[in-house]
């Protein structure tokens, strides 16, 4: 797949957590040296385990966080240098997030209706009490719920529903790049189906981006135009969804795809008993070493960076990168 | 110890919730076995009544929960209507239960060392060196380092944590383990490596499981037989590769074709329409039938029993018609 048009970009973001007592000199790093771009019409996927800092991305783009380092451009335009109410108004209406827990998401006192118009009413200003329901009722329509549904209570929702709801606020606000964390990890397997196709949907009709993130692979391949892979608040490897999984080249995304349960292949043999390291004052080195069948003496001294080894296709890998055929996990 | 194989007899068990508004059944009339060192997979999405059919068969269904028919006979004994003081001593020695969040079901405030001992104290009167040898056994069956004994749930990982809830489980190698969503917390990786440890230790020491999950590829290579849920009832009960390689009711259809894969070609995948029915309102006739693609006029009028098909059970009125058996071919052709 061709690169799109630039719609965001991140620049070595990195994002430290001071944990501990006030004296304290331990530091979490639960994101170093992220750099990402973001297309038009690019549905990109953040895979990774829990605690690879996945959501802290999502949280640094909506600007949820401020970068410990590092830059985050969107429209060509550096996102710290949006300052007025107005204008940070303006960048989160364009860059909304959705959540993961849809019965969380949503106040239960009142009908879905109110948190739409409120959303209007705050991002859509030119729009007359009129036009925002009916914009509420576009809305609804386009992500497959009825417009009646707007007088529904959360509680008569089911979970598939309300996470169309999360879509359709976000949708509401006109937005460019949707940033969706886990939107369909607690709905049940029949169900994320469709949130997936609306997603894509969102992408074709609407010409939605979407930083999809999730631990499934999987459903990453189905609805992804670019795979993101992370490790320990690192990118692993990065490239084009079909090309990753064709060949994945860092030793981490073997493993992990060798993990992913596959009625339709024959059960692979994955020994690997190891955990994500906690990434406290982190030394240099690779974070994935101490897991690695094949770590060499480099990966304990150097930290390795992303390279391209294969057109858009990036590792982080030393093996990788001094040209070996890299087959830590069978798949 | 009775001389069948079955060690675990479930006959039309029906468990009720009773709620101001009526009376909700969401157990209805399952029936099922298991053998001796079996694994059994129960299926099914959130509200299907496989969590309060778990809670029943370990009797631990609380008000206004009730069971209102059926037997559950473990090793030839019912445990319907059994005394607490009874069923005490069954717990942890005959049958135990490994929940969904092992966080939630062990206690922050007691190291796990000092919790296997409770459970090993509660049956029987362990030396201290007893209760520490058998601990340290168990946690090294788990693959978990003995010093853990020490620690206390937070200080382990997720997988740990669950590891630890599954060591303690095995403290008397009962004959039967009951997993309620005992992987659902964890990322893939550490998943996979916990099915793999169930099933070796399960091949080690012979207890049977039953193994509850929404995720049915996640138990596609670990299971001997599976059944599938629907809004209280079994849907479908057969050996698992059959019922991957050729499932017959609509609904497991629709289950196995809404897994987007990380092989073969891209497909659109369609899911299942709808959402499960209220359990306090169901349609009439077939329960499935809403959100079946295949329901005719007949489906709305009749409730399908469950028919003998082959080797497997099916709830479904179409299952004998030739465009049924068609499309389970047609499926697995699109598996394979």
């Amino acid at each position: 797949m061709s690169p799109t048009t630039e719609l965001l970009r991140a620049d070595h973001l990195a994002r430290h957590f001071k944990i501990g007592g006030v004296t304290s000199r331990r530091t979490l790093h639960a994101v170093d040296d992220v750099s990402l771009a973001i297309g038009e019409r690019e549905i990109v996927a953040l895979v990774g385990e829990s605690g690879s800092g996945k959501s802290t991305v999502a949280r640094l783009l909506a600007r949820v966080y401020e970068p410990t380092a590092g830059t985050i451009t969107f429209g060509g335009k550096p996102v710290a240098a949006i300052r007025s109410r107005r204008d940070k108004l303006r960048y989160s209406g364009q860059v909304p997030m959705v959540f993961q827990d849809p019965f969380a998401s949503i106040n239960p006192v009142y009908r879905v209706q109110h948190g739409m118009l409120r959303c209007l009413k705050l991002h859509r200003r030119e729009l007359s009490g009129k036009q925002r329901l009916d914009e509420a009722a576009r809305v609804f329509t386009v992500v497959g719920l009825g417009a009646d549904m707007l007088q529904r209570f959360p509680h008569e929702l089911s979970g598939g529903q309300r996470q169309r709801v999360g879509f359709a606020m976000a949708l509401a606000m006109r937005p460019k790049l949707i940033l969706a964390d886990e939107p369909v990890s607690m709905l049940d397997v029949s169900i994320r189906i469709g949130l997936l196709n609306l997603m894509a949907k969102l992408r074709d009709e609407e010409g939605v981006s979407i930083l999809y993130i999730t631990h499934d692979i999987a459903s990453a391949r189905y609805v992804a135009d670019r795979l993101i892979v992370m490790y320990a608040g690192q990118i692993a490897e990065s490239g084009p969804i079909e090309d990753v999984l064709a060949s994945p080249k860092h030793p981490y995304t073997q493993l992990l795809l060798s993990a992913v349960p596959d009625p339709k292949a024959p059960l692979s043999q994955v020994t690997d008993r190891g955990e994500p390291p906690k990434v406290v004052n982190p030394a240099p080195g690779c974070r994935f070493r101490s897991r690695c069948p094949l770590a060499i003496d480099t990966c304990a001294q150097v930290t390795p960076v992303l390279a391209e080894l294969a057109p858009g296709h990036e590792a982080a890998c030393h093996v990788a990168q001094a040209g070996a055929d890299v087959k830590a996990f069978a798949s | 110890m009775s001389a069948t194989p079955e060690i675990l007899d479930v006959g039309g068990l029906s468990v009720d919730y009773v709620l101001p508004t009526g009376d909700v059944r969401a157990v209805d009339d399952v029936s099922f076995t298991v053998d001796r060192g079996e694994f059994l997979g129960i299926v099914g999405e959130s509200g299907c009544g496989k969590s309060t059919l778990l809670f029943a068969v370990a009797q631990l269904l609380a008000p206004p929960a009730r069971i209102a028919a059926g037997s559950i006979r473990f090793k030839g004994t019912n445990l319907v209507g059994l005394t607490d003081t009874q069923l005490s001593a069954i717990r942890w020695r005959d049958m135990s239960v490994v929940m969904q969040s092992a966080m939630n079901a062990l206690n922050p405030v007691m190291s796990i060392g000092a919790q296997f001992s409770d459970a090993l104290r509660a049956h029987g009167k362990p030396s201290k060196q007893e209760i520490a040898a058998r601990s340290a056994e168990v946690l090294r069956m788990v693959g978990i380092d003995p010093v853990h004994l020490k620690s206390y749930p937070h200080q382990l990982s997720g997988g740990m944590r669950q590891r630890s809830m599954i060591a303690m489980a095995m403290l008397f190698t009962p004959d039967l383990i009951i997993m309620d969503e005992p992987t659902s917390a964890l990322d893939v990786v550490a998943q996979r490596a916990l099915m793999a440890q169930i099933k070796d230790l399960q091949q080690a020491y012979g207890f049977a499981v039953i193994f509850v999950t929404h995720d049915m590829s996640l138990i596609s290579h670990f299971s001997d037989r599976l059944m599938v849920m629907y809004a209280g009832q079994v849907d479908e009960l057969g050996s698992t590769r059959e019922i991957f390689d050729r499932p017959r009711h609509p609904y497991t259809q629709g289950l196995l074709e809404a897994f987007p894969s990380i092989r073969g070609p891209r497909v659109p995948l369609k899911g299942i329409p709808g959402n499960p029915p209220d359990l306090a309102r169901l349609p009439a006739g077939c329960r499935f039938r809403p959100r079946c693609p295949l329901a005719v006029e007949r489906c709305a009028q009749v409730a399908p029993d469950l028919y003998q098909v082959d080797a497997a059970l099916v709830r479904c009125l179409r299952v004998g018609d030739a465009s049924m058996s068609e499309r389970a071919d047609e499926h697995r052709s699109l598996t394979q």
